[in-house]
């Protein structure tokens, strides 16, 4: 028997697949598809102190390997969390994460305060790299300084796992992780999408209403690889990695360059059943190597 | 009603003109019930440029065949590579989705299908007629060319076609056509939005029901992604599982 269980410090998966925020929903919609239970763990949709209505249509726009989106953080609010819908996903058999993102630091603060209340909540990822906000959002994750003061304030309100989500739209992301994991982050997950934009040539328009968006899924897999290595070099906490992550043979290059654990995004709106043969497909890559503990894969590629 | 990904296989394949198509495609399992105005979201496979499912509506099901039929008109690569399936081809498919037509009892039902968007008219037809209502179809299209599959309608009831040059049926837009003189108790409607708009106004001229079916660009088809939201008057919401069909007092049309 192989066993898939992994450890982000005190928070522990069955096992290292996960969902990012935002593709997921809140676990319910994947129901129909999938035993949620199975996983290792859900990222809740981006929850922020207030109600927000989010962009404009159009938000998405597909391009080759991937899409761009400009959702803008959408979502009812953190106490509407808290009272609907917390109560109905809390008997999820698996880590629910919540992902929690502001515009200024007292939002974010009062966000995670609330969220720590929640006992079947054991951790939250701190969003800190949302390109599809006008004001804060990624603009905390681009500097070590800003990065490091909503760190250090959440950090104060926030007693469990502290994950923090960090944005590949910088000029060095070891030094943003290095800042954050100084002021108590548990983890990382990186990345999140990478800022970029799409045209209609025809009629000259862009094909967001924010012109620029986010860009996930297979594209961007070789950046998303490169900073996990990068960042698995340079902190000590556990690393939890995604970026166009499609099958489980993606996932497991991902652990190979230094994440714990993995989180399954844009793969999730193709096939809705991924999550779990990415789990399955895991499993079987072990017994094919002779893997006993998935943990031994941990940064295990072969420089040399 | 619970959703699924299963494969289907290609069983049947129409071409209607050069750029329109129906395909049946047959189910390995039994169909579950499938409401008017639902849709489909398809994988399109070995297309470079395709990332994503590609929704479509549902043009009828039939339980006896245990077929779905698709109405698809080829535009970009998607659709164009859903054209070059084979019989015996497989397609995989997450299905049902979406809200559904609303079905009154022994009315006046009138269906407005614009091009393409005429795909979900048929299979309402049917439940139309099947709980009593009189049903009346207009089809809008540029030309006598995209004038095709007329007569699976006459099955339900009257089918008209207005063309933008006159070829075929009455001359002008479907909210053109003389029929709109007679009285209805219903609208439904499907096609560009500047004409489902037109069949908008028409019915509040007339302060009848009537119910659009919106196609946003959408990732999931779901309720995951939130990319495919309508500003409605409750705010910003998914097309796809609140929709595709609204009553137009639902928008801010």
């Amino acid at each position: 028997m192989v066993n898939l269980e992994v450890k982000l410090k005190d928070l522990i998966l069955k096992n290292p697949v996960m969902t990012a925020s935002g593709t997921f929903g809140y676990g319910k919609e994947f129901e129909d598809f999938i035993d949620i239970n199975q996983l290792g763990g859900i990222l809740v949709k981006g929850t922020t102190r207030h109600h927000r209505e989010g962009n404009p249509y159009p938000r998405m726009a597909e391009t080759s390997s991937g899409m761009l989106n400009a959702v803008g953080l959408q979502n009812k609010g953190v106490e509407y969390f808290c009272d609907k819908i917390y109560p109905e996903i809390n008997h999820y058999d698996t880590n629910i994460l919540v992902n929690v993102s502001g515009s200024v630091i007292e939002d974010y603060v009062e966000t995670a305060a609330m969220i720590n209340e929640l006992d079947r909540i054991p951790a939250i990822e701190l969003n800190i790299s949302c390109p599809n906000v006008k004001e804060g959002g990624m603009a905390f994750g681009t500097s070590c300084a800003s990065a490091a003061s909503v760190v250090k304030e959440v950090r104060k309100v926030y007693k469990k796992h502290l994950m923090v989500k960090l944005s590949p739209n910088v000029t060095d992301i070891t030094e943003i992780a290095k800042a954050v994991e100084s002021e108590g982050a548990d983890s990382v997950s990186l990345i999140n999408t990478l800022l970029g934009m799409a045209i209609d040539a025809e009629t000259r328009k862009p094909l967001l209403s924010t012109v620029t968006g986010g860009l996930s899924g297979p594209c961007i897999k070789p950046v998303a690889l490169r900073m996990v290595w990068q960042v698995f070099n340079a902190v000590n906490i556990p690393i939890v990695g995604l970026g166009g992550i499609m099958n489980a043979k993606d996932a497991i290059e991902f652990i190979l360059a230094g994440a714990s654990a993995v989180q399954i995004g844009t793969a999730n709106f193709i096939d809705p059943q991924i999550t779990v043969k990415v789990v399955e497909g895991i499993k079987e890559y072990m017994i094919r190597h002779q893997v006993k503990n998935v943990t031994d894969l941990i940064g295990a590629i072969k420089t040399q | 009603m619970k959703k699924l990904v299963q494969d289907f296989k290609v069983l049947h394949k129409e071409e209607l003109n050069d750029g329109t198509f129906v395909i049946d495609v047959k189910a390995y399992t039994p169909l579950p019930d499938i409401k008017p105005g639902q849709f489909v979201n398809v994988l399109v496979e070995n297309a470079n440029n395709t990332f994503l499912r590609r929704p479509l509506s549902i043009h009828f099901v039939d339980y006896e065949k245990n077929i779905i039929k698709l109405y698809i008109k080829k535009i970009g690569e998607g659709t164009t590579k859903l054209g070059e399936l084979n019989l015996g081809d497989k397609l995989n498919i997450v299905f049902p989705l979406g809200n559904q037509y609303s079905i009154p009892k022994n009315s006046k039902t009138l269906l407005i299908g614009g091009g393409c968007g005429v795909a979900p008219l048929l299979y309402l037809a049917k439940h139309l007629k099947d709980t009593g209502n009189e049903v009346t179809t207009i089809l809008g299209v540029r030309s006598s060319y995209d004038a095709v599959e007329l007569d699976p309608y006459k099955e339900y009831g009257r089918i008209f076609v207005t063309t933008e040059d006159g070829s075929i049926g009455e001359k002008g837009y479907p909210t053109q056509h003389s029929v709109l003189n007679e009285k209805f108790d219903y609208t439904f409607t499907c096609g560009p939005e500047p004409m489902m708009k037109a069949v908008a106004a028409y019915s509040k001229s007339k302060d009848i029901p009537c119910e659009v079916s919106l196609e946003n660009t959408m990732a999931c088809g779901f309720g995951a992604c939130l990319c495919c939201v309508t500003d409605t008057k409750r705010g910003n919401i998914c097309t796809c599982t609140e929709g595709p069909v609204f009553n137009i007092n639902e928008l801010k049309w």
